[in-house]
């Protein structure tokens, strides 16, 4: 099969690379592109690993192919921090043991910055309902949950002093 | 594991869509892709072109239309539960939707691609055959509407030709009296479900129940109607065992599902206590509706 020319936008950077038709989004962010934040799990759309956000909006890029992201604009895990500092959100997670292999983390960091965007000060219920699509086999959730939650306590924090 | 290889083509017209299924030797369409590509993935399916459908503009989108709301094919789930024309005139469908996966599948997934794969967990599907609708589709003879009893054929199989386009589906607009219930189970929130519910009900100025719709998802090959747990209401007071018959009666019109999550015995018990909850949402509304 011949291959076809994409081209992306991934975290404010422009990538061209051709690939065959059957690339998936995820693959072409890893072999393409070489962002290997993006973790495959399950490649069926049921672990969140994969997660990212296309023309803002979370979506699983092993359920895509890179020929239908033409044109978008894509942030993975690595344009959640800028530069070196980790962003608040990161912070957290790393304040509150929200990981241990680090696996699942870049789905998770993705889904919850996404979740905090539309709803800054979720409850405990929302969060995990939010969650739920993202699957961990270390942590036991629990503290991803008050990672996240940490989070939004922070956020407040800084806008109450603003 | 990773797709075998196809040909791609993004088409920019449903009659560009259309011509492309006719002239290529086993085409499929892929909208949202959050079934197909599960397939693709494992390879047990493996189309020579796929035609996306994500770049044809104007097959997304709502309107109401007489007695129907009518939702473009390509309307994502996300969307759709947003629609400010949808919460108004049909909020059952922002009911349901967040019951949809989980967001990230949402912003993808589309009303068309639903329909036409046919799962029997599908929560719009369950809605239409519910509610009542049909499904148009277009081919090379131009368009046909199917009336949704005619629309899911069995298990992941529906009244769409290989070489038809599905373009819109439209669910009929309850009476303003109806109160409308759902009910679903599922292993882990937002998981497919292992059985689900939605209930129409009106009742008459006596308190009985004058009509009822109920349609049972998740547990049979299709999303199913089923008149006979209906009838027992007809006429009926809506008491705890009048709606434990009715729940009853549906557990015993399907054909359950047996799977790993579900047993077939399991899967008759919460049915029946499934159409039971959403009977007694449905007719809590419409008291409300009625008062
Ligand atoms: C983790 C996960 C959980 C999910 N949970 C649920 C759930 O709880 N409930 C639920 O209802 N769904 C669930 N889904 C499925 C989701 O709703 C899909 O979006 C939907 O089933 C298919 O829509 P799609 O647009 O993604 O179609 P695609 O995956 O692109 O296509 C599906 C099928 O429909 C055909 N098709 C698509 N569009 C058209 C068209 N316009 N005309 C003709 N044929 C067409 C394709 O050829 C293919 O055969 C889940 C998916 C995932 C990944
Ligand atoms: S790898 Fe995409 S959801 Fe699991
Ligand atoms: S930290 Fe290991 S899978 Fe979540």
């Amino acid at each position: 099969m011949s291959k076809i020319d994409v081209q992306v936008t991934i975290n404010g950077e422009v990538y061209r690379e051709a690939c065959e038709p059957r690339r998936t989004l995820a693959d072409f962010i890893r072999k393409d592109c070489g962002l290997t934040g993006t973790h495959l799990g399950c490649e069926h759309g049921v672990c969140g690993a994969c997660t990212v956000r296309l023309d803002g909006q979370t979506v699983r890029s092993c359920l895509m192919l890179a020929v239908q992201a033409e044109g978008a604009s894509i942030t993975t895990i690595e344009g959640l921090s800028d530069g070196v500092e980790l962003s608040p959100l990161q912070q957290a997670f790393h304040d509150n043991h929200g990981l241990q292999c680090g696996f699942c983390t870049p789905g998770m960091l993705l889904t919850a910055q996404e979740l905090l965007e539309q709803n800054p000060d979720p409850t405990e219920d929302e969060v995990r309902d939010r969650l739920a699509g993202n699957l961990c086999r270390c942590t036991g959730y629990e503290f991803i949950v008050d990672s996240v939650l940490d989070a939004a306590g922070r956020q407040a924090a800084v806008a109450g002093d603003a | 594991m990773k797709p075998a290889p196809f040909d791609f083509v993004a088409a920019t017209s449903v009659a560009e869509a259309v011509a492309l299924l006719g002239e290529r030797d086993d085409a499929r369409v892929i909208a949202g892709g959050q079934s197909l590509m599960q397939l693709l993935n494992f390879r047990t399916a493996q189309p020579g072109t796929l035609v996306d459908v994500n770049r044809i503009v104007g097959l997304d989108g709502v309107r109401r239309d007489g007695d129907f709301l009518a939702v473009g094919a390509l309307t994502r789930h996300a969307a759709l539960e947003a629609h400010p024309v949808a919460r108004e005139q049909l909020p059952p469908l922002a009911e349901v939707i967040p019951y949809i996966g989980y967001a990230a599948v949402r912003h993808r997934g589309t009303i068309g691609g639903s329909f036409a794969y046919g799962a029997p967990y599908a929560e719009l599907p369950l809605v239409a055959v519910t509610l009542g609708g049909e499904v148009i589709v277009e081919g090379a003879e131009g368009r046909r509407t199917i009336p949704i009893e005619e629309f899911f054929l069995g298990h992941l199989e529906t009244a769409v030709g290989p070489q038809e386009l599905v373009v819109e589906v439209r669910f009929r607009l309850p009476a303003a009296e109806a109160g409308f219930g759902f009910r679903e189970i599922a292993p882990r929130r937002h998981d497919y479900a292992i059985a689900s519910a939605a209930a129409l009900v009106q009742l008459d100025s006596s308190g009985a129940v004058g009509s009822a719709r109920i349609g049972v998802g998740s547990a049979h090959p299709t999303p199913i109607r089923v008149n006979t747990a209906e009838e027992t209401l007809i006429g009926r007071r809506p008491d705890a065992v009048a709606l434990a018959e009715a729940g009853q009666a549906a557990a015993a019109a399907i054909e359950p599902l047996g799977a790993t999550e579900a047993d077939r015995t399991y899967r008759r018990r919460v049915v029946a206590v499934m159409v039971q909850d959403a009977l007694a949402q449905a007719i809590e509304r419409s008291r409300e509706a009625g008062s």
